[in-house]
């Protein structure tokens, strides 16, 4: 019960559901009245009034090739139209649903037999299936009607098997098996209920079609026959004065097109309001670069005169239903050239979030950079017109993302992704392209290059997956590469493999590195310096060692307790100084 | 690639027999005396044995049945009483009228469905999606028979632009430009609702895409705005829409129904829609038999595309 008024509170909340709802009413509320209201007879033909024009004295809408009141017919016509489309969606219901209700509870023989049905049902084109009902049955509005009924039993059908096919295993459904339920007081008792929303859903989708269908079929001289007269039948009568008298058609059209559109409205408000998971307008698109709003510019400071990235009190937050969370809450960070910076943190301490901000790429919305500084040598990145912004992402700060399964677009060759990198920033013959692919391939030590170019990604394991991000940061020689957890998703054994590479490659290109990872052993082997975070805020920072090996921070201490591999990662870190760049 | 075609076309054989099954019941189906049901007013003793002959329409219906999936099967669909000519030849005739306005109508409704998805996607929430998704509203609701009225009184009647129906001028006609000439008004019509269904999709199979993560790789590579919709998040969205455009052939094909009557265009919708009138069933029956199996074949089509778009679905 408090479902339902939950349900007709969002549904009266859609304005446009709204609107349906009271066009809907406002006709219904006619067509009930029909009999009491002060209508002509719709019937009565008038040879001396033929096709008056509406407005009329005595005829507001004027009248029809017989002289028959267009007003009284449209009234009545309207009633007609609107009884067959919901007896017609009824049973479609019913029918369509105990098909569905069995063949999902029961399953096995029956579910392939009753689909097999509906199948053969649906491959027939809509309206074929209904011409050919008809034919059989002989033209008129009943049989109109059951040819509507037929065609749209698949829908039903369809729905509320996948709905009860899922509820067949799950306890409720065992327990009032096992308590000696029948099959039949199972399904209307405990399943029913359950499948009654999809029901609901698809008659308010299916409603606006069986009405536009039956007119249809009335229009075609097949549904509804004379004297009787529903709105279809009303449009291909007035078809034949089109020329003369175009309101005769005009007219049952636009009531015909009226209802079909208040239903589709509520039709789509009604799914909207059950299951709000299927709504059509979610959370805006994100756009080109995080929507950035400082309240006010801080001044040109000098800030570190040799740093390659400088981020002085960063603050990302997201707009949610209720307000705006803050995600990073000022954090400073500064990058010089060939340097290496980890960034650590637990999941949610926005170390993420940080990565993403320094290039704009956190989804806006919900996102938005709400003050600080991100100085790339000399532009302010936050206040980059957007061709700036493009030219420096991949050209020469360039991101290596966790999961390359779903940071590598699963559709395009990889080669063609890496040479799209390099013709975003180059202008390179296919040719020049892909011989640079080669070379980046050897770089990051993929073997047969021209195997690998022609794969997709699900065709390649996840350390060749990440080497391809790898080559792709590095197509154009960036000076900066953010690593964002790259090595998260990996085998151990292929983690260090990557992260060898990455040092490698840091070393012989003097690239700085931004590295994010809640692992303190992988920081430890490349990093030079390493941030903590916590909470959105850098809680503690300095060379690697130093934090490591005497943490100030609680949170610090206790991010390290939390690494199981920290025996191992100490005995990295005591062969590691040597390797590290001064 | 081949293996999974030639799978498809196996797992079609109990859709194509179900299919026969129902096209047969037709006639078996029909209330009183078949023979006298197929003739119609021309239900003369002679030709009412002649038919019950033919047919076989004294043995058993499983006998029946395979007797007519034989010569179904051999191209004979039998002779249609009202016309005077083998069904197989006019279903033939009136289906290539047919797919000329439903395939131009097919190829507008996804052309315009899939502009104005794009555009409301990347726009969400600007005017331009307001406008989309309003024109989208009318679109769906609107009745393609009264459209196809309207249009033809705006159009042909009033400004006199347009041809007001048939698919050749009667006069001089003949041509390719005069087909097109006569093609636009139907094709219109019979796109709107298709083109609607599209549109809508687009939008949300765009916004979608628009979110995932490769998305995002793309702007941090540096493409530009454009290249990352078109390119990156159209080419993922297709998997989504195809499907969809396969589903609207079927309501186009079935909308032609009446956009054949509106503007008397000589399809295979008018000439069922005329057989039902003169109860001439033989061609009702070969009539649907012919463009469901048609149909059939469309959708593996569809999803054979489908597939070539997505290499995932092949591993």
């Amino acid at each position: 019960m408090k479902a339902a008024r939950g349900f007709f509170a969002r549904l009266l909340r859609n304005r446009m559901a709204a609107a349906g709802l009271l066009v809907l009413a406002l006709i219904l509320a006619v067509v009930l009245a029909a009999p009491i209201l002060p209508l002509a007879d719709p019937d009565a033909t008038d040879p001396a009034r033929r096709l008056l024009p509406p407005f009329s004295e005595g005829a507001w809408l004027g009248t029809d090739a017989l002289g028959r009141d267009l007003l009284a017919r449209l009234v009545w016509g309207s009633r007609l139209s609107l009884a067959v489309g919901v007896a017609a969606s009824l049973l479609a219901a019913v029918l369509g649903s105990t098909v569905g209700l069995l063949a999902g509870y029961l399953g096995g023989w029956t579910d392939t037999l009753l689909m097999r049905g509906i199948d053969t049902l649906m491959a027939f084109p809509y309206l074929l299936l209904a011409l050919a009902i008809v034919a059989v049955l002989g033209p008129g509005l009943l049989n109109a009607l059951y040819a509507v009924v037929v065609v749209n039993i698949p829908f039903f059908a369809r729905n509320v098997r996948g709905v009860a096919a899922g509820l067949r295993h799950r306890e409720f459904v065992d327990a009032a098996r096992l308590s000696g339920m029948g099959s039949a007081r199972i399904l209307l008792q405990e399943v029913l209920p359950n499948v009654m929303p999809v029901i609901v859903i698809t008659v308010s989708t299916t409603i606006g079609w069986m009405i536009l269908e039956t007119a249809g079929l009335s229009f075609l001289g097949l549904g509804s026959q004379p004297p009787q007269a529903d709105l279809g039948s009303m449009l291909g009568e007035g078809r034949k004065v089109l020329i003369n008298a175009p309101h005769v058609a005009a007219v049952p059209g636009l009531l015909v097109f009226l209802i079909v559109m208040s239903m589709n409205l509520i039709g789509d408000g009604v799914r909207d309001a059950i299951d709000p998971r299927l709504r059509t307008g979610l959370p805006g698109k994100p756009g080109t670069a995080t929507r950035v709003e400082r309240p006010d510019v801080p001044a040109g400071h000098d800030g570190d005169a040799g740093a390659l990235l400088d981020v002085r009190n960063l603050k990302v937050a997201f707009d949610t239903g209720s307000g705006r969370n803050l995600a990073v809450q000022g954090v400073d960070l500064a990058v010089a050239p060939g340097e290496c910076l980890g960034i650590i943190g637990e999941s949610g301490s926005g170390k993420s979030v940080t990565a993403l901000a320094l290039a704009r790429l956190v989804p806006s919305p919900p996102g938005v950079i709400t003050g600080g500084v991100v100085r790339f040598e000399k532009d302010d990145l936050l206040a980059a017109p957007p061709g700036l912004l493009r030219r420096l992402r991949g050209g020469r700060i360039a991101y290596v993302f966790q999961d390359p399964l779903t940071t590598l677009h699963p559709l395009m060759r990889v080669g063609d992704q890496v040479i799209e990198a390099i013709q975003a920033h180059q202008r390179q013959a296919a040719g020049a392209a892909r011989a640079r692919v080669h070379e980046l391939f050897a770089a990051v030590r993929l073997p047969e290059p021209d195997r690998i170019m022609q794969a997709y990604p699900h065709e390649l394991s996840g350390g060749q997956r990440q080497r391809v991000s790898i080559a792709m940061a590095l197509a154009n020689d960036p000076d900066l590469i953010i690593a964002d957890e790259p090595t998260t998703a990996l085998d151990v054994t292929v983690q260090a493999g990557i992260l060898d590479l990455l040092a490698e490659l840091r070393r012989q290109r003097r690239l700085a590195l931004v590295f994010i990872s809640h692992d303190f052993g992988v920081i430890a082997r490349i990093c030079d310096r390493v941030a903590v975070m916590h909470g959105g805020e850098i809680v503690e920072t300095g060379p690697v060692l130093d934090v490591l090996h005497r943490p100030r921070h609680s949170y610090t201490r206790r991010l390290i307790a939390a690494v199981p591999v920290l025996g191992r990662a100490k005995e990295i870190l005591r062969t590691d100084p040597l390797e590290a760049p001064a | 690639m081949p293996a999974y075609v030639l799978g498809r076309l196996l797992a079609l054989l109990p859709v194509l027999f179900g299919l026969s099954l129902i096209v047969f019941l037709i006639m078996a189906l029909i209330p009183g005396d078949p023979a006298q049901a197929i003739l119609g007013s021309y239900a003369t003793p002679e030709n009412v044995a002649r038919i019950n002959r033919d047919l076989g329409l004294d043995r058993s219906l499983p006998v029946q049945y395979l007797t007519w999936l034989g010569n179904v099967v051999t191209g004979d669909l039998g002779r249609s009483y009202s016309l005077n000519r083998p069904v197989l030849d006019e279903v033939l005739e009136r289906f290539s009228a047919t797919l000329i306005l439903a395939g131009a109508a097919l190829v507008l409704a996804s052309v315009l469905g899939l502009l104005a998805g794009i555009v409301s996607a990347v726009y969400q929430y600007g005017l331009a999606d307001k406008l989309v998704t309003f024109a989208v509203l009318i679109g769906i609701s609107l009745p393609s028979f009264w459209l196809g009225l309207l249009l033809i009184l705006l159009f042909a009647v009033r400004w006199r632009l347009l041809p007001v129906s048939g698919m050749y001028a009667i006069y001089g006609g003949g041509g390719l430009v005069d087909l097109l000439w006569h093609l636009i008004l139907p094709a219109t019509t019979l796109a709107v609702v298709a083109a609607g269904v599209i549109a809508r999709l687009t939008r949300s199979a765009m916004l979608e895409v628009l979110r995932q993560d490769f998305v995002r790789t793309a702007r941090a590579k540096g493409v530009s705005e454009r290249g990352v919709v078109f390119r990156h998040a159209l080419k993922a969205a297709m998997v989504t829409v195809i499907p969809v455009i396969g589903i609207q052939a079927g309501f186009v094909l079935g909308g032609a129904v009446y956009i054949e009557t509106v503007f008397q265009w000589p399809g295979i919708g008018r000439m069922l829609v005329d057989a039902i009138g003169t109860r001439d069933i033989l061609l009702v029956q070969g009539g649907v038999l012919v463009v469901a199996a048609s149909y059939v074949l469309f959708n593996l089509l569809a999803d054979v595309v489908q597939r070539l778009l997505d290499p995932r679905i092949a591993a």
